[in-house]
């Protein structure tokens, strides 16, 4: 018998046990729907692992707060909406700039402004990738199942202290609401090791060569933490060649892990017509009519589902462009999504939008429709 | 007492001076009063951050050798409640200016207070925003000239100490630059006390304030300031109307109230860490 | 396909119907069965329209959300009017209503099923919070999708402490409900129930 017994599991709890058992012990928000749920989950949970949860005053100190406690050493999330993302995207660019660790949960819910804030939408894709200013790196991922959340979570956590650089985890009203069937692994060994305060002896906390590990405050390494651009020791400049490198590197080190940062699957026909490019929810949607196209079918269908979103996972969708004849990319939103992917495709295959904004997910219907459409 | 070539040596980042601060700011003043309230209280180094916003005087963490954390604007209160609930036995300065704490960070200030967390907040006051060029701030005095003032502000100004009281802090000092072995001795006594403290630095500004509001020069600066404080043990054996346009300077409360963060820790049953100096 | 149940429960705010569909999807887990379960959400917590979907399948759910239901629970006069019409395939949905709000109209090729569901509840066990648990019964009796026991043992495991047994026994009463009071009809099933 497996030790584990499956459970009945919501999107947004497993966020919360993913973060946990990815070493979380920080939590800091602001209650916004559809999140609150993990901030519930750490409320109960934190206390009993010699954790910390704080209902901070606003969406801006909750943030601030996340990174405040990374900076001493705890893993540190945080988990909003549209409104609460939008309030928090200074800070967000201050730790991609100072490259401190954390984790930023968007439950994406119907905009612009209050929106329909109970309604599932992907329009928060574009604010994930630019939301704060500056040419600034961004890893975004967007799950598309309770388990995946879950699993998700983790990577983003893991990611995040390996390449001291906030990661997003975009999810919507669907996945976060959901209930699902899970099997959560038990005492797993998912956890990275812990922040240290041995250091190599030439340490320097923004080492030009490369990626130096952070090392908390109160070890008696006197380093300064700015959102200025500053030299290897952390200390403001405004020279530029120090400037442009310093800026470079933050985008470089996400490539350097590509691997790891990008994510990606692709399921269906080896030499597909159509492909589907689609991510978080819409991904099940997508799937239920693959399944039926191709697994019971056999027709020149795929479905490349993307669970990074940025990066972009651009080899990927010119590998499936170079195959196919049309690329239909499904989204919760007016095309945010497809833009990009019609950047990368250029000419090698047609692009064509799917796009619903009236607060309800696409059906398999309206998917199997276009699909249909191009095969006939 | 510390010899000044200890201070320099340990706690300021040399390297980086001269400091970016205009002659005649008090900023310099402040910092080092800090600096000698730190090696007062015979804290281990390695225990002090020093927190701050955006400003002028915000600036002072990069030149302090300890942990320093320059934040965002008006966000550094929220920055050190993260990194104090993390890690409760690490002794927390957090410099702000008048607009960075008291206009943009307002709410932060209030809740920080609120919660009684042991920050030792300390608000470098010269009535005005420096590192912009003059705008008036809510610490601006009704009639005072602003870049965005020019015929005098119309809008009343926070009287911060009794915000901070009225919100919650347990601990309310005022000193100024005029006057800075007294505002030494209050910064130290703010770091030993037990919850959220505040100490509102007066500090002049004589190119963006001073200038435009004809108040001198940075001497004529400090001279007024000295001349119009008068501290709270004076005041108190004096008439109300002896007191009209004076500042009350000195530790104006001083109250014993649970502290957030060891009360948090208490709740989880979890101790907090002492550093063994042995 | 053949397995797939996808089951609408519906009615108003403050029925119980959320939790409901909870314990229906955990009893599907526990039953080894693949289990998704969605709601509606709007800002009143009582009160307001209420509804829950819940899909059980032996296959993956791909599609979260109810498009075909083949089960129907409607609390109240509302909902049922609501909801009837979303019954695609007439007369192969089981479709369960309590007769204490509902009162039709029941078209024949419905074959809609009214119990007592919430005077019962109140009138045998006295407590009409339970009126959920007792709904369960009678859809679980009407379509044998979750084993028995393993669907009381799921009860036991979700409900409020303390409060395990009298769910469980308004459960049982949902069954002993359905074997005796039965009717195509509200009128009927009053009757028979009186």
């Amino acid at each position: 018998m497996p030790e584990t017994k499956p459970v009945l599991m919501q999107g947004n709890e497993a966020c919360a046990e993913g973060a946990i058992s990815a070493g979380v012990r920080f939590y800091a928000g602001y209650p916004i729907t559809p999140s609150t749920e993990v901030a519930e989950k750490m409320a109960v949970r934190l206390p009993d692992l010699g954790g910390v949860f704080i209902q901070m005053e606003d969406e801006i100190a909750s943030m601030a707060a996340v990174i405040g406690a990374s900076i001493g050493g705890m893993r540190a999330l945080t988990a909003t909406s549209g409104p609460g993302f939008s309030l928090k995207q200074e800070n967000i660019g201050y730790a991609i700039m100072a490259e401190i660790p954390c984790v930023i949960v968007n439950v994406q819910r119907m905009g612009p402004s209050t929106g329909v804030p109970t309604a599932p939408s992907q329009g928060d894709v574009m604010q994930a990738r630019w939301g704060t200013h500056g040419d600034h790196p961004v890893i975004v991922f967007s799950p598309a199942s309770v388990y995946e959340t879950y699993y998700l979570t983790i990577a983003a956590v893991n990611l995040s202290q390996k390449l001291r650089q906030p990661v997003i985890l975009l999810l919507d009203e669907v996945v976060g609401h959901m209930r699902e069937k899970v099997t959560i692994p038990k005492d797993s060994k998912l956890m990275v090791e812990k922040a240290s305060d041995k250091v190599p002896a030439d340490w320097k906390p923004y080492d030009d060569k490369g990626l130096a590990p952070l090392v908390p405050f109160g070890f008696g390494h006197y380093y300064h933490v700015t959102g200025l651009f500053h030299d290897q020791y952390g200390f403001p400049t405004g020279d530029p060649p120090q400037v442009e490198r310093s800026l470079e590197r933050i985008h470089e080190k996400l490539m350097k892990y590509r691997d790891e940062v990008i994510l990606t699957n692709y399921i269906g026909h080896k030499e597909p017509r159509v492909v589907i490019i689609t991510y978080g929810c819409t991904v099940r949607s997508a799937r239920a009519v693959v399944k039926k196209a191709y697994w019971n079918n056999r027709m020149p269908v795929g479905l490349l589902s993307l669970q990074t979103l940025w990066p972009f996972p651009d080899k990927e969708v010119k590998e499936v462009a170079r195959k196919a004849d049309v690329i239909i990319v499904p989204e919760m939103n007016m095309g945010q999504i497809v833009g990009e992917v019609e950047r990368h495709v250029k000419d090698e295959a047609e692009v064509v939008p799917l796009n619903r904004y009236d607060g309800e997910m696409i059906s398999p219907d309206q998917i199997s429709e276009m699909i249909g459409r191009w095969l006939a | 007492m510390a010899s000044i070539d200890h201070l320099t040596k340990d706690f300021l980042r040399t390297k980086k001076l001269p400091h970016i601060w205009c002659p005649g700011c008090g900023n310099g003043i402040v910092t080092a009063a800090l600096v000698r309230a730190i090696e007062r209280a015979d804290f281990d180094q390695r225990d002090v951050v020093i927190v701050s916003g955006i400003g002028c005087s915000s600036r002072a963490a990069g030149y302090l050798n300890f942990n320093t954390l320059h934040t965002t604007h008006g966000r550094a209160l929220a920055f050190a409640t993260g990194l104090k609930m993390a890690r409760p036995e690490l002794i927390i300065y957090v410099i702000m200016g008048d607009g960075d704490c008291s206009a943009i960070g307002g709410n932060h200030f209030i809740h920080s207070a609120r919660r009684n967390i042991d920050l030792n907040a300390i608000v470098v006051n010269n009535h005005i925003y420096g590192m912009t060029g003059g705008q008036h701030s809510p610490l601006t005095p009704g009639g005072k000239k602003a870049t965005t003032a020019p015929r005098g502000t119309l809008e009343r100004e926070f009287k911060l100490l009794e915000l901070a009281r009225g919100a919650g802090a347990t601990f309310g000092a005022r000193g100024n630059a005029a006057q800075p072995r007294q505002l030494e001795q209050l910064i130290a006594r703010a770091a030993n006390h037990k919850g959220f403290s505040v100490v509102e630095a007066l500090s002049p500004c004589p190119i963006a304030y001073g200038r435009r509001n004809k108040l001198g020069g940075p001497v004529d600066m400090l001279k007024e300031m000295k001349e119009n404080s008068i501290s709270i043990e004076r005041a108190s054996r004096k008439e109300q109307s002896e007191l009209e346009g004076k500042t009350i300077t000195g530790v104006l409360f001083d109250e014993d109230v649970p502290e957030y963060a060891s009360e948090y820790y208490k709740s989880i049953g979890k101790s907090i860490p002492v550093r063994d100096n042995g | 396909m053949g397995n797939r149940q996808e089951i609408l429960l519906t009615g108003a705010g403050g029925q119980g119907l959320i939790l409901a569909s909870i314990v229906l999807a955990q009893a599907a887990v526990n039953d080894n069965k693949n289990v998704v379960q969605t709601q509606s959400y709007g800002p009143e917590a009582r009160g307001g329209a209420s509804m829950a979907g819940v899909i059980i399948d032996i296959d993956t759910i791909e599609y979260p959300k109810v498009v075909n239901p083949t089960i129907l629970l409607c609390l109240n006069q509302a909902s049922f009017t609501k909801y009837l019409p979303r019954i695609k395939k007439i007369g192969e949905c089981v479709v369960i209503v309590d007769s204490t709000f509902v009162s039709g109209p029941f078209r024949d090729e419905y074959k809609v099923k009214s119990y007592p569901i919430t005077r019962m509840a109140k009138e045998e066990i006295g407590k009409e919070v339970v009126a959920n648990m007792l709904a369960l019964g009678v859809l679980n009796a009407s379509t044998n999708i979750i084993d028995r026991e393993i669907f009381r043992e799921s009860i036991f495991e979700l409900a409020p402490k303390g409060s395990g047994e009298l769910n469980q026994k308004a459960f049982d009463l949902g069954y002993s409900l359905y074997k005796h009071g039965s009717g195509q009809n509200k009128e009927e099933t009053i009757q028979n129930s009186q």
